[in-house]
């Protein structure tokens, strides 16, 4: 692929900040009132790259309803999984330290009085994963779902999210992780056509805690996906993955923001994209925060993007706030390519044809992120979704698609 | 018994100033069971000869024909030409990242073939080629090319030359940037397809140094586009001793003589 801007932030001496205070557009003093949020227009920077039009409101005040969206749940012994309301709800608002930052996710928790909770005990180890699917009956009326997961310390546990179907979701979804519990999140947006989804994830990592968060976007019009981590400790390590594949006229945005905010705390952000139709949009902002404190720590962040057709746009904008001048490594690198015609040649000169040869590329293009995941049924699951992904733009034949999946 | 035929083939690049044409009549047939050796200086256009015949897009034909077995190679896409037996050996195997090489080889076999290779004797059969080339077995798992030194990418280049096993083979300077161990595995998996009597070679090289593993039937000497001296085995050892000079010298002459 042409790396066409890489930037790697070797010596970070010179960017020392001494103020305590960060004054950042791109993360702003949260509250918990609608009215101190005000309905953006879409010139600011965080919206500018968001068709508010296709939003159907969900960012600005349209009136959320209920019975939209179905969730049901699978959850192993000793994990529970239920809707509460009221008081005790109020209680597992904010359990990651969120504080909204936006009109959506301010109106998700004024205006709706349910919440989903995972609660994951300390010590637990479940072998199968927690499964939440929420599956959308209409995209007619809007409506709000809050969703939160509290692993206890020293817990190991997976937490898978399916979103299908039609609908126009706003959501809010956290995560406290317990001091030294091992977490993944997959979060799946595999909706339908007409779906809009706008969704806050945000997750506190305990001391020598590790997350691995996974956002994967195949489907809907419209998917806006805020990922948000902080730490409650030192050793944290959060692992944020992504992969997403745009077709005509869909718009899928990715934004992600890590506040360093404890010492010897490590983040990897790494997605993959690939887009192909007319009007195809991809957005992915990375955003980083080394704050004063966060001495030691290690960052990398990492955006790919393969465009297959014609008329497709993918936007990434990686960001490094740095105020400390102690840290183990940062950096950060954004491409965006077309297939390489020398791959292809090579492919090609061994008999592969064409079309076998551009599924072998994009299938090798996300392999590396899907085998990272660690979910057996979810890595089946993402590469058969890429092969259908492919089948809509490059109308493979099955049967040579069966011969060459599996390695020997 | 096959035979490749190329007829005066002239070939064009397209530069910043327009087509360049780098191929000026190439003439030559190479038959099953018989090693070419084709030698120059660099910028004679050997490769361009070796990457026209493989299709590379690059290259634009501009005349001339190149014929398998009576059928137009030039009408052929490039994996077409793969596929009715042409094979070429890359100076600089491309990575392909996130493509296993067990992968790889099993769907380029089954594209050559036509069906996919038994699996339990495939497996076999891809275990020894790779243990033939001194390459270890956990190179299967990983991805085609990537952080393979120059060495163990033309391993893996001879690797898919036993496997794929084509009519004729065209190896493109395989032997450049290979020190004395890895020269003679290489070539003797060279030796090891030609050993079946019925396979052509077409074999690029700069060097006469290979040339004492693999012993060609035919040597030409390329220059400027097209063949300016053939021979035997013997042409190289000359080559070897006296240098390309006379040859770029009589080329030079006849390019001022012709304008």
């Amino acid at each position: 692929m042409t790396v066409t801007e890489t930037d790697r932030v070797a010596n970070v001496a010179n960017a020392v900040e001494t103020s305590d205070r960060v004054a950042s557009h791109l993360h702003p003093e949260g509250s918990w009132r609608v009215e101190d949020h005000p309905v953006p227009t879409g010139l600011e920077e965080i919206w500018r790259f968001t068709p508010l039009k296709r939003l159907r409101g969900l960012h600005a005040d349209a009136p959320f309803g209920t019975g939209s969206v179905r969730t049901e749940s699978s959850a192993p012994d000793g994990v529970s999984v239920r809707a509460v309301e009221g008081a005790e709800a109020a209680d597992w608002r904010g359990i990651s330290g969120f504080v909204p930052t936006d009109r959506a996710s301010a109106r998700v928790f004024a205006e709706t009085a349910a919440s989903l909770v995972v609660d994951v005990p300390a010590e637990a180890e479940p072998t199968e994963p927690v499964v939440l699917r929420l599956s959308g009956e209409g995209a007619q009326t809007a409506e709000a779902g809050h969703v939160a997961v509290r692993v206890g310390a020293h817990a190991r546990v997976t937490v898978v999210l399916n979103h299908t179907g039609s609908a126009q979701l706003a959501q809010v979804v956290e995560f406290a992780v317990g001091d030294g519990a091992q977490v993944t999140v997959v979060t799946v947006q595999d909706w339908a056509d007409d779906a809009v989804h706008l969704a806050q994830h945000q997750a506190r990592v305990g001391r020598d805690a590790s997350l691995k968060h996974v956002a994967v976007s195949f489907g809907g019009d419209l998917v806006r996906l805020n990922s948000a981590v902080s730490y409650a400790g030192p050793g944290g390590n959060a692992e944020l993955l992504g992969l997403y594949f745009a077709d005509a006229g869909q718009h899928l945005e990715h934004r992600l923001f890590v506040d360093h905010n404890a010492p010897h705390t490590i983040s990897n952000v790494d997605y993959k994209g690939a887009l192909q139709g007319r009007g195809a949009h991809t957005v992915w902002i990375g955003d980083v925060l080394i704050r004063k404190v966060a001495e030691g720590i290690e960052t990398y962040e990492s955006n790919r993007n393969l465009v297959l057709t014609d008329g497709c746009r993918a936007d990434a904008v990686p960001n490094l706030e740095i105020e400390t001048g102690d840290i183990a490594g940062a950096g950060h690198a954004a491409t965006t390519g077309r297939f390489d015609d020398e791959q292809l040649f090579y492919l090609r000169s061994r008999g592969i044809a064409e079309d076998e040869a551009r599924r072998l590329v994009v299938h090798g293009f996300f392999a590396d992120i899907i085998r990272r995941i660690g979910v057996a049924d979810v890595e089946e699951r993402l590469l058969t979704a890429v092969e259908h992904e492919l089948a809509v733009n490059i109308g493979l034949p099955t049967a040579s698609a069966a011969g060459a999946g599996a390695d020997a | 018994m096959a035979t490749l035929d190329i007829r005066d083939l002239h070939v064009s690049v397209d530069t910043e100033d327009g087509a360049k044409e780098i191929l000026r009549g190439v003439d030559l047939v190479v038959r099953s069971g018989e090693t070419h050796a084709i030698m120059g200086p660099n910028g004679s256009g050997k490769s361009t000869l070796a990457y026209s015949i493989a299709g590379h897009p690059k290259y634009t034909v501009t005349s001339g024909s190149v014929t398998l077995d009576g059928e137009d190679v030039l009408a052929m896409s490039v994996d077409e030409r793969a596929r009715a037996g042409l094979f070429l050996a890359m100076q600089y195997p491309v990575e392909v990242p996130g493509v296993s090489v067990a992968n790889f080889l099993r769907t380029a076999k089954t594209a050559v073939d036509g069906e996919a290779p038994k699996l339990r004797t495939w497996v076999k059969d891809v275990n020894a080629a790779m243990d033939r080339v001194q390459m270890a077995p956990e190179f299967a798992q990983r991805s085609v090319n990537e952080g393979f030194s120059g060495g163990e990418k033309k391993r893996h280049e001879i690797v898919q030359l036993e496997l794929l096993n084509p009519k004729f083979a065209i190896l493109d300077e395989t032997d450049s940037g290979l020190d004395i161990d890895a020269l003679r595995v290489v070539s003797e998996g060279v030796n090891r397809f030609t050993g079946q009597g019925d396979r052509g070679v077409l074999l690029i090289t700069h060097y006469t140094r290979i040339l004492r593993y693999i012993k060609p039937d035919f040597v030409h000497v390329f220059v400027a586009g097209r063949v300016a001296e053939q021979g035997g085995a013997e042409l190289a050892e000359r080559l070897e001793a006296e240098g390309y000079d006379r040859y770029v010298q009589a080329a030079k002459s006849a390019t001022t003589a012709g304008a």
